[in-house]
């Protein structure tokens, strides 16, 4: 790493984050509602978003510190293990368009914001509607948690804050810095920031990938040299390799299964999704979407390309921005670290709005002020999203930050526990609703309690997201063992309560509300503001 | 109801999660490409095989969703 701040870098990555901050502010107004202080205008945009924003806001949810820094970074440690993040992303766009069109359709005939909203009509309970919000939120944390980290790095490559040896205080303050920027033009305007601000961060991200991907490998002196170092250093350190090693099959596959199920059931993701103007963009979008997967493969082989260029850091996050800092003159890698920045930020805005729409709706008006008014539901909202950051501050500070990627593989190990009851739901009525409850509660304790045991170098406690499945002896991701027993317990409890006859619940949702597309009877395409009697 | 276009549209969702579930197949070093080993080149060719499956997917579905509605009787999907 070079010593001191290198200034014409930082100069053009603040020039970048002011403009973006501007535009922020600037968002508030931008097709401005008639009723900004309602939760629908803020947290979902009016639900009035085509195609093209759409696209921008899914991309602004998928591609971020998780691309940029943490794979490369998985990549640049283990190797070839890391590049799981590539089928992962692949097996996404089955998935959503098996089911997103149906929870799009249904959330317009009634009105649901959350998945929280849909599993309580569905199901008709209400502790299993708390049980998904709560864990909605309590996983958005340890993935904002990464986009700090992101931001972290590339500060900590500028020079900006102490290096390992800084108390946490002068290490930690660029990022507070930036969150609280983030924070304020967020907690004003809303889901438009990140809309808005998701364009020039896009463009930034195109431009410096289309130049990494070409310009760094000829620099190198093309793949074979890069693969060839990367194979030496691997065999050298005696661990990771450029292929995954037999034993390690299961953990590929079932990393890349489970993260995949587990993307669209976050609340973010949700929100996005919800925000667009008809089914018909979900189904345009998820054909367009893998051209994102493909930048992410190639972003990800930026990871050899740092070992390559004999880039020598113990932590991995710092791989990437160092790799930039070597290969670009200074003004560039600013613009690239602007990228990586932002591309942080955005996310990291739009998780925290859908994790406080979750709790507004589905917690406060549920279970605490039912009679709220909408202004006193957007306050909540707002105070919650900036809870929702500090949560992600104490993942941040607690957990073991050299390995980046496991914060997301957290979330996701939580997160999929919801996926039975919203996934199931759409499809059949069959699930009892306590089942799914208890289900749940298996698979979030086995899941806690299974990562809880995990150790890392540096952290007795979360330091990784596998362990051994019991019954089949290979290494494979927590996440996706605690839903198969997530699964099979509601599967068994669904026939036992049936057999007893409990009661079912009420079913507020038609057949036909699942494939209601926008100009059908009864569907709302830009929603009316979520008053406290509209709102059920 | 299970017709062929429905088969063909079910395969063409399920074929990507056989082909990157199944890792064995593809853990390999060759035949590289441009010196990048087999393993990585062909997960990213998958990207868009998988994305060509699903854009066959999306407009099979639209013209099953319109022959429905228009045996029905109703218009557009």
């Amino acid at each position: 790493m070079k010593d001191g701040v290198n200034g014409v870098a930082l100069g053009v990555f603040v020039f970048f984050f002011l403009l973006v901050t501007a535009m922020g502010f600037l968002a508030a107004r931008w097709r401005k509602a008639e009723n900004q202080h309602s939760l629908d205008e803020w947290g979902l945009g009016g639900r009035s978003f085509g195609t093209w924003v759409t696209w921008f806001l899914l991309g602004g949810d998928l591609y971020t510190a998780y691309t940029f820094v943490a794979v490369p970074a998985a990549i640049y440690a283990a190797g070839a293990a890391g590049f799981f993040a590539v089928p992962y992303t692949i097996l996404v766009y089955p998935l959503i368009f098996t089911f997103l069109p149906r929870l799009w359709s249904v959330s317009h005939r009634h009105g649901y914001v959350t998945t929280s909203d849909f599993v309580r009509g569905r199901f008709g309970s209400k502790g299993l509607s708390l049980a998904v919000a709560l864990t909605g939120i309590l996983a958005t944390m340890p993935y904002i948690a990464l986009q700090l980290v992101g931001i972290q790095a590339v500060l900590d490559v500028m020079g900006v804050g102490g290096g390992e040896n800084s108390n946490w205080f002068v290490k930690d303050l660029p990022l507070l810095i930036a969150f609280g920027v983030l924070a304020a033009y967020t907690y004003s305007s809303g889901l438009r920031a990140p809309a808005l601000i998701a364009f020039v961060k896009d463009a930034l991200i195109y431009i410096v990938i289309a130049v990494a991907i070409i310009y760094i490998p000829i620099k190198l002196g093309g793949f074979d040299d890069i693969f060839a170092k990367a194979g030496e250093k691997f065999t050298a350190a005696g661990k990771g390799g450029l292929l995954p090693a037999p034993a390690g099959h299961w953990g590929y596959a079932t990393l890349a299964l489970g993260s995949a199920l587990a993307l669209f059931m976050y609340p973010h993701s949700v929100t996005a999704t919800l925000s667009s103007r008809s089914r018909e963009v979900i189904r345009r979008n998820t054909t367009i979407l893998p051209l994102y997967s493909l930048m992410l493969g190639l972003l990800a082989l930026l990871g050899f390309m740092a070992i390559a260029d004999g880039i020598d850091v113990a932590n991995g996050q710092l791989a990437i921005p160092q790799l930039f800092e070597d290969m670009f003159p200074s003004w560039f890698a600013g613009v690239a670290f602007a990228a990586i920045g932002i591309g942080a930020l955005v996310p990291a805005a739009i998780m925290s709005i859908a994790a406080a729409n979750l709790f507004t709706r589905n917690v406060y008006k549920d279970f605490i002020k039912p009679d709220a008014t909408a202004a006193q539901e957007t306050r909540v909202s707002k105070i919650v999203s900036l809870l929702v950051k500090v949560g992600a501050l104490v993942f941040v500070l607690t957990m073991d930050k050299t390995v980046a990627i496991n914060f997301q593989l957290l979330g996701g190990i939580w997160i999929l526990q919801t996926f039975p009851a919203l996934v199931g739901g759409l499809f059949t009525r069959w699930f009892h609703r306590w089942a799914l409850l208890a289900g749940w509660a298996v698979g979030m304790v086995y899941g806690t309690v299974a990562a809880y045991g995990v150790a890392s170098p540096t952290k007795k406690h979360f330091g990784g997201s596998s362990k051994e499945i019991p019954g089949i002896g290979e290494i494979g991701y927590i996440g996706l063992t605690a839903f198969v027993l997530n699964v099979a317990v509601t599967v068994v409890l669904t026939f036992v309560l049936k057999a007893l006859k409990a009661p079912e619940g009420v079913d507020e949702t038609r057949a036909d509300d699942y494939t209601a597309d926008a100009g059908d009877p009864g569907v709302q395409v830009e929603l009316p503001p979520a008053t406290a009697e509209s709102a059920h | 109801m299970v017709t062929p276009v429905r088969v063909v549209i079910a395969l063409c969702l399920i074929a990507p999660f056989v082909a990157m579930l199944w890792v064995g197949s593809y853990a390999k070093t060759d035949p590289a490409f441009i010196g990048i080993p087999f393993f990585y080149w062909y997960q990213m060719l998958w990207v868009v095989i998988a994305t060509a499956l699903t854009v066959v997917a999306h407009q099979l579905w639209r013209r099953d969703q319109r022959a429905r509605a228009s045996q029905k009787g109703g218009a557009g999907e």
